[in-house]
């Protein structure tokens, strides 16, 4: 935008993960925009949690995360094609032993 | 530039069904058409504050404020979940924002329209977020995955805010002479400009087909259309309202009820910006906006200074 100094009162942005119950693994719900992680933990649970939908939420700021690139998807993946012996169908029971699952 | 044979594994990925993230490659028109949708859905969520705003003091009673409090916030949720979802195609939501308040970007062209009795919100909740829920649903399935996610979101809690008016329309269009008088003159004007939220028919509409060729929609604004109106043909019979529409006639070939020319004149009218309240909701969008700036500011002060706090 033209006026650089109006930019900065953007608050950073932060991506907000919740657990939905007990027991359960952190999914990513979406992001806000919050000046430090204790208004981005406010602003998410009114944001993204309303009804009950987390019973936890975790905040990080979005600028911090990592991904994988999609053109890697097929080499980044592969050693897990090769690899065989990492499965339990890779190895032979006996029989009797099989049948009582 | 885009090459073919990107553009080739794009489409098979769209035709397998796949759904496509932030990260993926994708046409730079899919991109731009996908910011410009998804920022004017998220526009119209927060103007849609406004009409229903309005009466949030003047509530029927303590039960119907709650309701209404509730409703609006969850529209400022919407309006939030389809922000962050555009800001993942690269695009930061202050110029989203900007754009839209000092700018020439679009919104639903529904609310620039008055609330002029509580009926209205009854009306809002029925018709619109009724229109709402039948575009919203087939948006869940779009080909973007943080598009479809929202919208999921999203439909989630619609059925609350159109369960809502169409029971206190229920409740009014069952009430005295003048309460009945009141329902019905709310549906009959909301009808038409109801009707004209899927978007100009499907021969007039020349953005359809890329979108539904690119699976951000499966279905024609037409389609769409007519599953709302045949919806509603019943839901108003259930409840003794009328739709202001004398040519509304079932069609025992199509299996659809047939409608009424819709006025068109009226829809591009307001596009431009001459609808009844363009200006005034412009106008109410920029003051908060603006107003909000030292807040934006002191907030991001406040965070500063405790960092130094913390690291002193």
């Amino acid at each position: 935008m033209s006026n650089p100094a109006e930019q900065n009162t953007e608050w950073p942005l932060w991506e907000v993960f919740f657990q939905p119950s007990n027991g359960k693994p952190f999914e990513h719900a979406g992001s806000v925009h919050a000046p430090d992680s204790e208004m981005a933990l406010q602003n998410a649970r009114d944001t993204y949690a309303r009804r009950n939908e987390g019973i936890a939420i975790w905040v990080v700021p979005s600028d911090q995360i990592t991904a994988s690139s999609p053109e890697d998807r097929g080499p980044f993946f592969d050693p897990a094609n090769d690899k065989a012996y990492r499965h339990p169908q890779f190895y032979s029971v006996p029989r009797a032993v099989k049948k009582r699952k | 530039m885009d090459t073919q044979k990107q553009l080739d594994d794009f489409q098979k990925r769209i035709d397998n069904g796949e759904t496509i993230e932030p990260k993926d490659w994708m046409p730079e028109r899919y991109r731009k058409q996908l910011v410009r949708m998804m920022s004017q859905h998220a526009h119209s969520e927060i103007v849609g504050m406004l009409p229903e705003g309005n009466w949030i003091t003047r509530a029927p009673s303590l039960k119907r404020k709650m309701v209404l409090l509730a409703k609006v916030q969850d529209e400022a949720g919407h309006g939030l979940y389809l922000y962050s979802g555009t800001e993942t195609l690269g695009v930061r939501r202050k110029e989203l924002i900007e754009d839209y308040i000092y700018g020439n970007a679009k919104y639903s062209s529904i609310f620039n329209y008055p609330t002029l009795t509580y009926a209205d919100i009854c009306v809002i909740g029925w018709l619109v977020d009724g229109a709402a829920i039948v575009n919203q649903t087939m948006l869940a399935k779009s080909s973007y995955g943080p598009y479809a996610r929202a919208n999921l979101r999203i439909c989630k809690e619609e059925s609350f805010h159109k369960k809502q008016g169409y029971e206190m329309l229920a409740k009014m269009a069952s009430g005295t002479p003048d309460q009945k008088k009141m329902a019905q003159d709310a549906v009959n004007r909301w009808w038409w400009p109801t009707l004209m939220m899927f978007g100009p028919n499907d021969s007039d509409s020349p953005n359809s087909a890329e979108l539904i060729k690119w699976g951000v929609k499966t279905k024609t604004n037409d389609e769409l259309r007519q599953h709302f109106v045949d919806r509603s043909v019943m839901e108003a019979e259930a409840i003794g309202i009328t739709l202001p529409d004398p040519d509304l006639t079932y069609n025992e070939e199509t299996g659809h009820w047939d409608f009424g020319d819709i006025p068109w004149d009226e829809f591009w009218s307001v596009v431009k910006g001459d609808g009844p309240m363009n200006r005034e909701r412009i106008k109410a969008r920029r003051k908060a906006y603006e107003e909000g700036e030292w807040v934006r500011k002191a907030a991001k002060e406040y965070a500063h200074k405790k960092s130094l706090e913390k690291a002193s």
